[in-house]
This record gives structure tokens, sequence and C-alpha cells, in this order.
């Protein structure tokens, strides 16, 4: 007999607003629908009828097709509209793009922007629901989600991990979703960096803060690495690549730090040789490959909770 | 106009009084113990819970005429200073073209004449020319032609020593200068205050240091040239106490703040709410705290609103992308108000506060409530309470995170060259 | 024997596995080649049920079926109308179901709707040779032209009934009741 658990929200934000156990029961119908992956049809007729429009204001390859994928195996259609500079340059504003897209009745609108706090705006405006693939530094909820799964996977539990953040971590929306959810489910959760990436106040969400790697990831059960953006050595953030990578690359050397079973994760792109080696990349620890696969999982999840229930006909 | 005030309390930097009024033709023809018996006049008003003021004084207004008219334009300023009870602002430079010339301060007062409304206007001109932080502007001139200070407003004056020479050459027309104190570099695209929200928001922070840095420089500057420097929308707890210390030390300086910092803090913008946003950003609790403490004991000389409208298009927006400001001409006096109901100041301090002392501060004689004297006053129902709803505001834009609070307290009546005003709502 | 929330045993736990033997042997008669028989219990009573199907099958002839179960979640008809999110169970079929001989099972059938969507997820699966249906309860009111090979019991009821087929390794015991419905939701009439 199916259980009937109700997913209340129109949208998906921020991991911020949801609760430990909302967290855990995405977890578990992504798991389900992992198997959907593995056979040899991949589609099932769930969101038949539905329409996904992906709106994408920053490029990004990899999580626009997880999310097209994700959408297409549960039949729902999908559209995709990349937002170059040109067209936001024309001057149409965020409020007419969306008033635009609920004319043509699309049932979801999965959104990236590089301002804070967009997804949540359009949320109010609209009745369609709204999936938050990256807002600015704020959130990237569905990346933390494939994440966890990710470390469920290898890991066994959710649940009492040391995990380790290592990078530029103040401009980072997907350490921020991971801090979030990790810690709700009761995780010791590290920002690893120099003092410029990583500002006090996160202690206060819960973070603990290391400026040594070999002290940041010692003991660690997941090692997660962050893409170093180099526009920031521009603006004071650290000197040079090669003092970066010096202290702060997880290479051959330092991936021994952490425990000896421990994992190896990075959301991507990877700038190979710097913040990450091609020696950590290809050893059976990194588990960067399979992250791709759960993503796909993670966000038909997703896709699901928020598009069916609806109203009851009884 | 023949009018006559019974029971009201009148209250002044002074003290509060209860004496009665006869006003005719706009002077003051009596104040007297006993109640006035006078017969056929047009405005009779006996009523002892109101209240009556000097005159509101409001010395931080943003008119955005010329150049800005679709948020907000002189005779609708004025409109919404009416409704507040506030009879005379100083309006600020950064309009388009900037007020940095005498042709633009001269236009600005026209205006105001023109529309009839009993509010005088005084324009604040700039300190450079087009704000551009490069050359002074010809402040003779522009003196002259009715300025009453200079300020940048908007933005510092970046450089050093082009600030210095300007406070000196002002000081030679004996005109005050208001700083604008930001440390550029810190601040630049930043967002909200520094701290635990900008993180939770995700947005980049305006450190408190910016703001400290400045005031510490325009306050070190004031000391160099003996000139006359007034600090405006002061935020922070430090910035109170470099202030506190320098008046203590002697040094010839006055500050502003807002309502809006004694009374909010930075979790307003929870949820990317752009009515919060503001320059210098809502801070934390412990700032409201030394704000309110900064007004108790007399280091901030005056509580001026800041108004900046913006159109909604400028608002409802990106986060990242709206414009920084909220208005205040009518909210200033129940946020002031509530002050005075929370004990923090008493209602002379409101008198000195609100309408004595920022025109002291701007060189324009405050009105005095004598026989003899011309009648520029405003009386107040104290216990009033109304909503702040878009229809009851007057300014163009509604740009404010009180939007739909309850507000306790207006002004009702105006009285002023000459003219009996009631204001509606 | 009691009555609990007005609650009527239908099949008592002396009866039950003698009903899933019948099946059995039904199956086993009507299919002799088991090389290329395949049960697919549907989830979750139907797994249960399948379960022992396999193990009476065994006992009788020694022989290890190939069995899967199919969760129909992802299939259903009315998705978007029920009010809330069943919870999608994994689906497991050890191998393509080309030119197999396929037993569905399920615990009750009702308006046929269920069984519709398993036929329709098994086809993602292979194209089978043949597809039977294998219930314990049939209790009619069908909604669909769909009709059981093996039936362990026909009940007639009322819309206002419920069939609870319970397990020992869920429920405690095996047996079969008939409930009045109190106007909760259930799964998707079956």
């Amino acid at each position: 007999m199916a259980e009937k658990i109700k997913w209340v929200h129109k949208d998906f934000i921020s991991l911020d607003n949801l609760s430990k156990e909302e967290i855990l029961y995405v977890l578990d119908v992504a798991s389900s629908f992992e198997e959907v992956l593995k056979r040899d049809v991949k589609k099932v007729p769930t969101l038949r009828g539905k329409s996904v429009l992906t709106l994408f204001y920053e490029p990004s390859t990899r999580t626009r097709t997880s999310f097209e994928m994700a959408a297409k195996i549960l039949s729902a259609d999908t559209i995709n509209v990349s937002v170059s500079t040109s067209s936001v340059s024309k001057g149409e504003t965020l409020l007419d793009t969306i008033k635009n897209i609920e004319a043509m009745s699309v049932d979801v609108v999965v959104i990236r922007h590089s301002c804070s706090g967009v997804p949540e705006f359009l949320a109010k405006k609209t009745k369609a629901s709204i999936i938050n693939a990256g807002d600015g530094r704020h959130e990237h909820p569905t990346q933390a989600l494939l994440d966890m799964l990710t470390i469920k996977a290898f890991k066994n539990t959710l649940q009492g991990l040391k995990i380790a953040i290592v990078g530029d971590i103040l401009h980072s929306r997907v350490a921020r979703s991971n801090l979030i959810g990790l810690k709700k489910l009761g995780n010791e959760v590290r920002f690893v960096g120099p003092a410029t990436f990583i500002p006090e106040c996160f202690k206060e969400l819960g973070a603990e803060i290391y400026y040594s790697l070999e002290e940041g990831i010692y003991d660690a059960d997941v090692v997660m690495v962050l893409r170093l953006q180099k526009e920031r050595m521009g603006a004071g953030f650290y000197p040079s690549e090669r003092e970066y990578a010096r202290f702060f690359s997880i290479n051959k050397k330092t991936m021994h730090y952490a425990k000896k079973d421990a994992i190896f994760m990075h959301p991507g792109p990877v700038n190979r040789g710097l913040e990450i080696t091609s020696d950590v990349l290809n050893d059976k620890r990194c588990v960067v490959l399979n992250q791709v696969t759960k993503g796909v999982a993670v966000r038909m999840a997703v896709l699901y909770l928020l598009l069916t229930g609806g109203k009851s006909e009884n | 106009m023949k009018i006559k005030l019974n029971n009201l309390t009148i209250v002044t930097s002074s003290g509060l009084f209860k004496k009665n009024l006869l006003i005719e033709k706009g002077i003051i023809k009596q104040v007297s113990d006993k109640p006035i018996y006078a017969k056929f006049v047009d405005v009779a008003i006996d009523d002892k819970d109101l209240l009556v003021f000097p005159g509101f004084f409001d010395m931080h207004v943003h008119l955005r005429e010329p150049g800005f008219e679709y948020r907000e334009d002189i005779e609708s300023g004025m409109k919404a200073a009416v409704n507040g009870g506030i009879t005379g602002i100083a309006c600020m430079a950064n309009t388009n073209p900037v007020n940095d010339n005498a042709v633009i301060t001269h236009f600005i007062k026209c205006r105001a004449e023109q529309t009839e409304l009993p509010v005088s206007v005084y324009p604040v001109a700039a300190i450079t020319k087009g704000l551009k932080g490069e050359q002074i502007v010809e402040m003779g001139d522009l003196k002259n032609a009715g300025a009453v200070a200079f300020s940048d407003d908007g933005s510092a004056v970046e450089n050093s020593e082009i600030l210095r020479r300007a406070l000196e050459y002002a000081k030679s027309f004996d005109m005050p200068i208001i700083c604008h104190s930001e440390e550029k570099s810190l601040s630049k695209d930043g967002q909200v205050n520094e701290g635990i929200i900008s993180i939770k928001l995700g947005l980049k922070g305006i450190p408190r240091e910016s703001e400290i840095i400045g005031i510490f420089r325009d306050i070190t500057l004031a000391k160099l040239t003996k000139s006359r420097v007034h600090i405006a929308h002061v935020s922070t707890e430090e910035g109170v106490d470099l202030i506190r210390k320098a008046k203590r030390a002697g040094i010839y300086v006055t500050c502003e703040t807002c309502p809006h910092y004694f009374h909010l803090t930075e979790e307003e913008v929870l949820g990317y709410n752009t009515f919060a946003k503001v320059n210098p950003p809502l801070r934390t609790y412990k700032d409201v705290l030394a704000i309110r403490e900064g007004l108790r004991d007399g280091t901030i000389d005056v509580i001026a609103s800041d108004h900046a409208p913006h159109h909604i298009d400028e608002k409802d927006i990106e986060f990242e992308k709206a414009n920084f400001g909220m208005i205040g001409l009518e909210t200033l006096l129940p946020l002031t108000l509530e002050l005075v109901r929370q004990g923090v100041i008493d209602f002379k301090d409101l008198a000195e506060k609100l309408s004595r002392k920022p025109r002291q501060i701007l060189g324009i004689n405050p009105p005095v409530i004598k026989e003899g004297e011309e009648a520029n006053l405003t009386i107040v129902d104290p216990n009033y309470k109304w909503v702040l709803t878009k229809e009851s505001i007057c300014s163009k834009s509604f740009n404010t995170p009180f939007l739909g609070k309850t507000m306790k307290g207006k002004a009702i009546y105006i009285i002023k060259g000459g003219q009996f005003f009631e204001i509606n709502k | 024997m009691s009555r609990n929330m007005k609650e009527l045993i239908i099949i008592d736990e002396k009866t039950f596995p003698r009903v899933v033997n019948r099946i059995a042997h039904e199956i086993m008669e009507k299919n002799p080649n088991l090389e290329d028989l395949v049960l697919i219990g549907i989830k979750k009573g139907g797994s249960l049920l399948k379960e022992r199907i396999k193990e009476a099958i065994k006992k009788q002839e020694g022989v290890d079926l190939i069995t899967g179960d199919i969760d129909i979640t992802m299939y259903r008809d009315d998705i978007f109308k029920i009010g809330f999110q069943p919870k999608v169970e994994t689906t497991e079929i050890p191998c393509s179901l080309d030119n197999k001989n396929v037993v569905l099972i399920d615990d009750v059938l009702y308006t046929g709707r269920t069984v519709r969507a398993a036929i329709d997820a098994l086809f993602d699966f292979g194209r089978p040779k043949r597809i039977q249906l294998a219930v314990f309860i049939d209790r009619g009111h069908r909604e669909l032209p769909i009709q059981a090979d093996f039936v362990g019991k026909f009940l007639p009821t009322s819309k206002k009934e419920i069939v609870v087929v319970m397990f020992k390794e869920e429920d405690g015991k095996d047996c079969v009741v008939l409930r009045e419905k109190n106007g909760r939701k259930n799964k998707m009439g079956s």
C-alpha cells in the first residue's frame, strides 16, 4: 500500500526551508528513480503532458542537460531558453520574461541566474513551480542533494560524517547548500581554504573553519573540492595560482591526509592541476562521475514531487 | 486669516507649555496663559490632546527634479512633506543635471514657490562639479542663489585632498558641508550590511568599516580645516562613538540619523526585500541601540528622513540590481514619536531634532513661538492611528519597508505664510 | 475470530496457505514449461504473494523460478488527481522479458487500473510472449476490460468496503479481512 506523504512546497528553491525529514524524503525518492536509469527503456509516463522550461541566465551545459534528461525520462516536454547577454541588454526585465513564460502555461521553470534571490522573487510572481538551478552565491539545492546521494551510496550513511569542503567558499552556492543540508542531517562540516575565502560568519551557520589543508581534511570521510575562479585573483583573494596550488591543492600527497577510505568530490567543471590533480581524479576514490548520474535521479525526484499530487478529485 | 488655538500644548526645544495662541495674518498676535475669547475667527481649535510644534524641518530629502520626475518632483515631494507635517526641507544635489550651479538652484527655488504649498525648499548644492569628486563648485555664487549647504550625497568625495580644499573654501563663505561618509573601495558592489544576513542571502556585504573609516576621515579633516562638517545618515555604533569623542574634543561636527536606523535591523532584508535596501545599509541590533543612545545623550543632533523615492520598476527586480533608498517624509514624525513613547527621547528633544537644530545648522532662522513672530507651526495629534498604504502616500513612489504598517501620530494642521492648511487623511 | 472496527474475516490463517497452494498448482497446471516462466509481483501486496507462490512451486517441483517486483507508481493514470504523492518504490526485474511467459501477481483485483499500469510497465522491460494474471481476491467493480487467469477467491463487495490481504511478514498474521471504508485514501483502486 502506498504511503501518503504530502509535499507542500510549490517551489524548490533552497535547502534552508526544508526540514531534515523532507531532505531525506527527496533523497529516498531519488534512489527509487535511479533504477529507471539502469533500464534499457529509460522512459516512464509519469509526467506526460507536463512542460518544463529551463531558463538559464548563466551558461551551463552540465546542469541544464541533467534537468532536461530528468524531465524527458519522466515523459515531460522540455523547452530550453539560454538567455544571452545581448537579449538582456535589449532591455527585457526579469518580470517581463516570467510573465511571457506564464502566458505559455509552463508547469515548471528551472532557473539559473547570477543574482541571488531571483528564484524566490519569481516564485512569488508566478503560479508555475520554480526550481533553483543556482542563484548567485545563494544556493544550488539540487547539486547539494546529488552530492548527498553520492555520499550515501559510498558511505552508507548521511549522519555523523566528517565532510571537508575546500576552496572558494565565499563565492560558492554549492558550499552553502551543502553546509545547510549536511548540518541538518547531523554531520560535521569543515570549510578549508585561505581566510579571504572563508568569512567568520560561517561559524554561526555551523561550519568549522580551517586555514590549513592538512588540519582541515585530516580524518575526513568526504573531501569536496571547489573550483578556483581565476577572476578572484585580480580582486586580491589570492596572490597567484602557484601559491594556491602549493597550499590547497588536492593531489597525490595531500589526499592522504584524509581517511584511507575517504571519497573525493568536485561539482565541476574541474581545473585539472590546480585545485585537484589528475592523480586524484583517476583514483578510484574520486566519485565525480557518479555525481553526474545521481544528478539526473535527484532532478527527477524534484520534478516528480513538485508536479504530482495536485488537487484530489474526491 | 484669524486663528485661535486654545488648550493645546506647545512644544519647543525649551519645554512644554500650556499656552493659548491667537494668530492673525500670519503673525502670532497673542501668547496667553488664559484662553483666548476672540470673536469672528476663521479657525478655532480647542483640544487638549493636540501638540503645537514649530514647523518641522527635514534636512535630507531627494526631490529628484530636475531629471528623475518619474520618481518624484518638487511639487509631489512638497505634498509629501505637507502630509508629514514638514514645513521646510533641504533637498540634495544628485539630480540630472546635478545642482552644481546657480541656475539649477534658482530653478528649484522658483518651482517650489510656484506650487504655493506651505513648505520652504532650501537647495543643497553639490561640493564638486557633476558630483565627480574632482573640481569644486562656485560656492559663493551658489550661496547667493540660495544654496544653504554643500553635499555630494549619493556619493562620498573620495579624494581627501579635494575634500580638504572644499572644506576650507566653504569656510570662507561660512557654509556647512554635509558629508556622505563612505570608504568606497570597501563598499563597492556591496548590497546589504556585511554579516550573517549577507552570508545567508548570498549577497556581497557592505562592511561597517566603510562608514567608520569615512566618518573618521571626515571628522579629521573637519578638525584640520576648522570648518563646519555635518555627517549624514549615521548608522553604526562606532560612527556615533567617533562623533561623540570629536565633540568632546571641541571639534565642530554635527550629525544626523534616520528613523530606519533606530527602528530596523538588517533582518528586514530577509526574503530579498528590496524596500529595505538602503545606503548606508540597515545594521545590527547593537547599532540600533547605539543610535538610540546617541539620540538620547545628544551626540546625534538631527533626525532626517533621507527621503529617496524610486519607481517600482527600480525596486521590483533582482535584489542586486535594485536601487538603494526608501521614502521617508511622511513617516518621519510618527516614527520619531515612537521614540518618545519608548522613553528614548522626550517631546522637547523631538522639537529640537526635527525643528530647531536642522535649521540652525543650515543657517535658517528657526520659527519662534512668541508674540510678534511669524507663525510657522505644525499641529500634531500624537494618538492618531493610521495605516501607511499606497493610497495614503502623497509621494509619487511608495518604496518603504513600513508599507502596510500602522503608524501612531500624525500632523493634522500646518499654519504658515498666513495660511491655515488642514492635512487630508 | 474477532470483529474489530466493523471487520469481517474472509479467509483465516488456516485457510490462507491452502488458497496459495491452489493458485500455485493452477499456475503449474496451465504452464507446464517452467523454464520461461517469470513471476512478477505488483508492489507491495503482490510481491509478498509472489514469494509465497514461488515457495509453493519450489516445494512441489524443486524449481527456483525467476521472479521480480514491479512498482507501478510511475505509471498510474491518476497521478495528478489524487492529492498526494505515493511513495515511489523500486522496480526489480532481473532479466529482459523478451519471449518470457509472465505471470503478474497482485493481492486484490478491483477496478483493473493497477494491472493496466503494471502491463504498461512490463512492456518497458521487453516483449513478453504471454502475460497471465494471478490474484488472491477478485472483488468485482471492474472499470477496464481486465480479468484474472487465476483467482484465490471471488468476493462480491460494495464500494464502501475495502479488502485487506494481510501477510505474516508485514502484518503479523496471514488472513484476508473486509472493512468499511472510513474515508481514508488508500491505494489506487486495484
